[in-house]
């Protein structure tokens, strides 16, 4: 029983983790683990969350996206500012400059072989300078009521956001476990080359999910700026740090080939559960940067020191 | 020879093993001083398993080691190096970007006062064990830009400078071309000269006849016998080598060939080969035949679209075909057999059914969603053809043997019916038993139909499967031979006599 649950443990360090977060914070705070404060939790992870499901398919293919954070921004901006030109416009353009940049970085990565994460750190201060200069630093604020109506609706007791990050979060553990696109991106992190002599179409695959991670990430603004109704500069700023330690923190290799979407949705409510414990215990905001930062390095040192042995 | 005083570190019931695979069972060892003690066997006899635990970089189950009269246990080569023991890998282990004299002194760098490396002792030293190995290149030359016998070189000189008592070299001459193979020859019996002993791990018989006093032989993780060199002769070896006689070990396929399937002209790769011609028919199992380095594997890799060819034409089924890349290959119907299973065959993280399925998974889905019974279906359908042993479909190939990792490969081949199949270097590093059942495998996929082409720098394995074998010598075909003209020393001749001249 012991072994069982230290294998359990070993395999899912997740759980584990995210169990030793709720009986801390319940322990310590009584509302922790109310409805309404579950739901806060759920509803605050949501922007995060989406972004992650992106970032685990890119993580897989053992690449990374630094310019999470900066999409948002711009998507989001532009969501707000293009408003004049009627709501559904600004929304479409804002998805479709989303994909566009991830487009971009994911052709830079996969057909001019540049690394990852040089492309997507040139993206994360490119498309940062593309912010200031759309919004020269003023925030700009959306006109249309019908999207704020939307953002801070319900379905039944979920918000309506949390509803889309989960619904997408399962399709897209779908997708992984049980299409070829998932089972090629685990090939594709796994081992490049074979994955490239089996005929796969490694480009396009490794295109794609930038394409998608650029999605996630205009999505993940547009609902940001449907509950606030306003864009600034600084908006997203260390998102994609965020959503990078959430994914590892669920489990998923910075060196490919492994990860599954319900890991990451554990590691996205495990930084959530900080947050808001640490808020709900009095905690200053920089006291709890300063924690999950020590939380997100033990868990890795853990997963590399106790993981059970590979033999090669 | 033959004084037990002699006897310099002996291994006893030495055990180790892995998921799957006992790679030595109970192995015992002398090395005496001052000798050339040759270690033989096939790939994945144990060779370099059992030198691996005597330098520490594996931990051995059961049995002791004493060395000078001590029982010691290395947890790390470097440990090992302190005692003066070294180990020369296959790999070498050298930093590239560093001089050669830095490399030489790489972890034990001499310091002067607060740390700061005694550049002139380092240079005069590495200048030393240079001179005295005849090596006339720089010890400041940049170790990257010196050619593969020039860095085995140097990690001769560290064992000399460092006065090991145990020198042991891992297939030293795999990549090595006659003339530096002679240096490196020299060499060696100098170091013995000086009462070193040198343990000689090879499968090449002329190399071990030529050099080595004594001769241990392992098959299959068990020692079978240690002969003194004077003493014996090929065949002996042979025997205890490989078990059982030649022939019913080598299978070939039947000789009714159709048509033309590939054709290659004049097929040129910039500084790797030049004016590679040759076909292949229906049911035709060709060799090719040279040394590493000679472009065999390259030739593979051009005609698979891995690399771009910089002229020539690849005709299949009597069409001219440009193969841009692997995919394209694969949708002309070829496969290839890499190899390195590992790096460029299989996604080691994944089960053996989903490397098997991954050149046909698009078939085996309905809108992007993969059919997993047929997966399974699939994996277990080959699974019994190729009798693959493992745990189940979903076990991770990590953790099968190198001979069940290559049937997965071949399977995964096999469930694309390609009508060329590539396969290079198709048994390296694979234990006896599996290495005869891929060679009947061969066989049989052959008289299916299929045109094969087959690289190996095993000559009775390359001589036992092939109808036809041509070799290559510094990227030019140098021979054809086929029938009563496949003989050992046409072959060698083939391979190597140019060689000699070129250097």
């Amino acid at each position: 029983m012991k072994n069982r649950l230290i294998n359990f443990a070993r395999k899912y360090p997740i759980v584990f983790i995210l169990a030793v977060c709720i009986i801390f914070f319940s322990a310590s705070s009584p509302v922790f683990l109310s409805s309404q404060n579950l739901t806060n939790i759920l509803l605050q992870v949501s922007i995060i969350g989406i972004i992650s499901i992106g970032m685990t398919l890119i993580l897989i293919n053992a690449n990374i996206d630094l310019s999470v954070g900066s999409i948002l921004a711009f998507s989001a901006a532009l969501a707000m500012g293009l408003q004049t030109y009627g709501l559904f416009f600004s929304i479409i353009a804002c998805l479709a400059v989303g994909t566009l940049i991830g487009a971009l970085n994911g052709f830079l990565v996969a057909k001019a072989k540049i690394n990852s994460f040089i492309v997507t750190l040139g993206a994360m201060m490119g498309v940062r300078g593309l912010v200031y200069i759309y919004t020269q630093e003023r925030p700009i604020v959306g006109t249309e009521r019908a999207l704020i109506d939307f953002g801070s609706s319900s379905v039944g007791p979920i918000p309506v956001i949390a509803l889309i990050f989960v619904l997408m979060l399962i399709a897209a553990e779908l997708v992984l476990r049980y299409t070829t696109h998932g089972r090629n991106a685990i090939a594709v992190g796994g081992n490049y080359e074979a994955a490239e002599n089996a005929g796969i179409k490694v480009e396009r695959h490794v295109l794609f999910n930038f394409m998608f991670i650029g999605f996630t990430a205009a999505l993940a603004g547009l609902l940001l700026v449907s509950r606030t109704n306003s864009a600034t500069a600084f908006l997203g700023t260390n998102y994609e740090l965020m959503v990078i330690s959430a994914v590892v923190l669920g489990g998923t290799k910075l060196t490919g080939g492994y990860g599954s979407m319900l890991n990451t949705f554990g590691g996205v409510l495990v930084i959530g559960m900080i947050q808001n414990g640490m808020n709900l215990l009095n905690v200053h905001a920089y006291y709890s940067m300063l924690i999950m930062g020590l939380i997100l390095i033990l868990v890795v040192f853990i997963d590399t020191r106790f993981k059970a042995p590979v033999n090669i | 020879m033959g004084n037990q005083n002699d006897v310099i570190l002996e291994m006893k019931n030495i055990s180790r093993s892995f998921p799957g695979v006992k790679a030595l069972n109970q192995v015992n060892l002398e090395i005496k001083k001052g000798e050339v003690l040759a270690l033989v066997g096939e790939n994945g006899a144990g060779k370099s398993t059992l030198m691996k635990v005597l330098a520490g970089v594996y931990s051995r189950d059961e049995g002791e080691i004493i060395y000078q009269g001590k029982s010691v246990s290395y947890h790390n080569p470097l440990e090992a190096k302190e005692d003066g023991i070294i180990i020369i890998f296959q790999e070498l282990n050298l930093v590239s970007e560093l001089t050669v004299a830095e490399n030489i002194f790489l972890g034990t760098m001499p310091t002067k006062r607060f740390g700061i490396i005694d550049r002139k002792k380092i240079k005069e030293e590495a200048r030393r064990a240079l001179n005295e190995l005849e090596c006339d290149y720089d010890e400041n030359a940049i170790v990257g830009s010196l050619s593969l016998a020039r860095q085995q070189m140097v990690e001769i000189a560290r064992a000399l400078v460092h006065r090991a008592n145990i020198v042991i070299l891992d297939e030293p001459t795999a990549s090595l071309t006659g003339h530096d193979k002679e240096i490196l020859f020299r060499n060696i019996r100098r170091l013995k000269e000086q009462g070193t002993a040198i343990v000689y791990i090879s499968h090449k018989m002329e190399e071990i006849f030529e050099i080595s006093d004594r001769i241990t032989v392992l098959r299959d993780g068990e020692k079978t016998g240690t002969l003194v060199t004077a003493e014996t002769n090929r065949n002996e070896v042979t025997q205890k080598m490989i078990g059982r006689d030649l022939d019913e070990f080598y299978e070939k396929a039947s000789t009714k060939f159709g048509e033309e399937v590939l054709r290659v002209e004049n097929l040129t790769r910039k500084d790797e080969f030049s004016d590679i011609s040759f076909s292949i028919r229906k049911g035709e199992v060709l060799g090719l035949y040279g040394l590493v380095g000679a472009g065999r594997s390259e030739v593979a890799e051009t005609i698979f679209g891995i690399r771009p060819s910089s002229s020539g034409k690849i005709y299949i089924n009597g069409q001219e075909k440009r193969i841009l890349n692997s995919r394209s290959a694969v949708s002309l119907g070829i496969g290839f057999v890499p190899e390195s299973r590992k790096e460029q065959g299989l996604v080691l993280g994944m089960s053996c059914k989903e490397n098997q399925s991954l050149a046909n998974i698009r078939y085996l889905q309905k809108f992007g969603f993969i059919q997993e019974r047929e997966v399974s279906r699939s994996f277990q359908e080959y699974q019994d053809k190729l009798s693959i042993s493992c745990a189940g479909p979903g076990q991770p190939v990590v953790n099968l043997s190198g001979g069940n990792q290559q049937k997965i490969v071949i399977a995964k081949w096999l469930s694309v019916n390609p009508a060329i199949l590539i396969l290079d270097e198709p048994t390296r590093g694979i234990d006896v038993g599996s290495k005869a059942e891929i060679h009947k495998l061969i066989a049989r996929m052959a008289e299916a139909g299929m045109a094969i082409l087959v690289i190996s720098s095993e000559m009775p394995e390359i001589m036992g499967i092939s109808h036809r074998i041509l070799t290559i010598h510094q990227g030019s075909i140098s021979g054809e031979f086929s029938g009563e003209e496949i003989t050992e020393s046409n072959l060698i001749h083939a391979i190597t006599n140019l060689s000699v001249d070129a250097c």
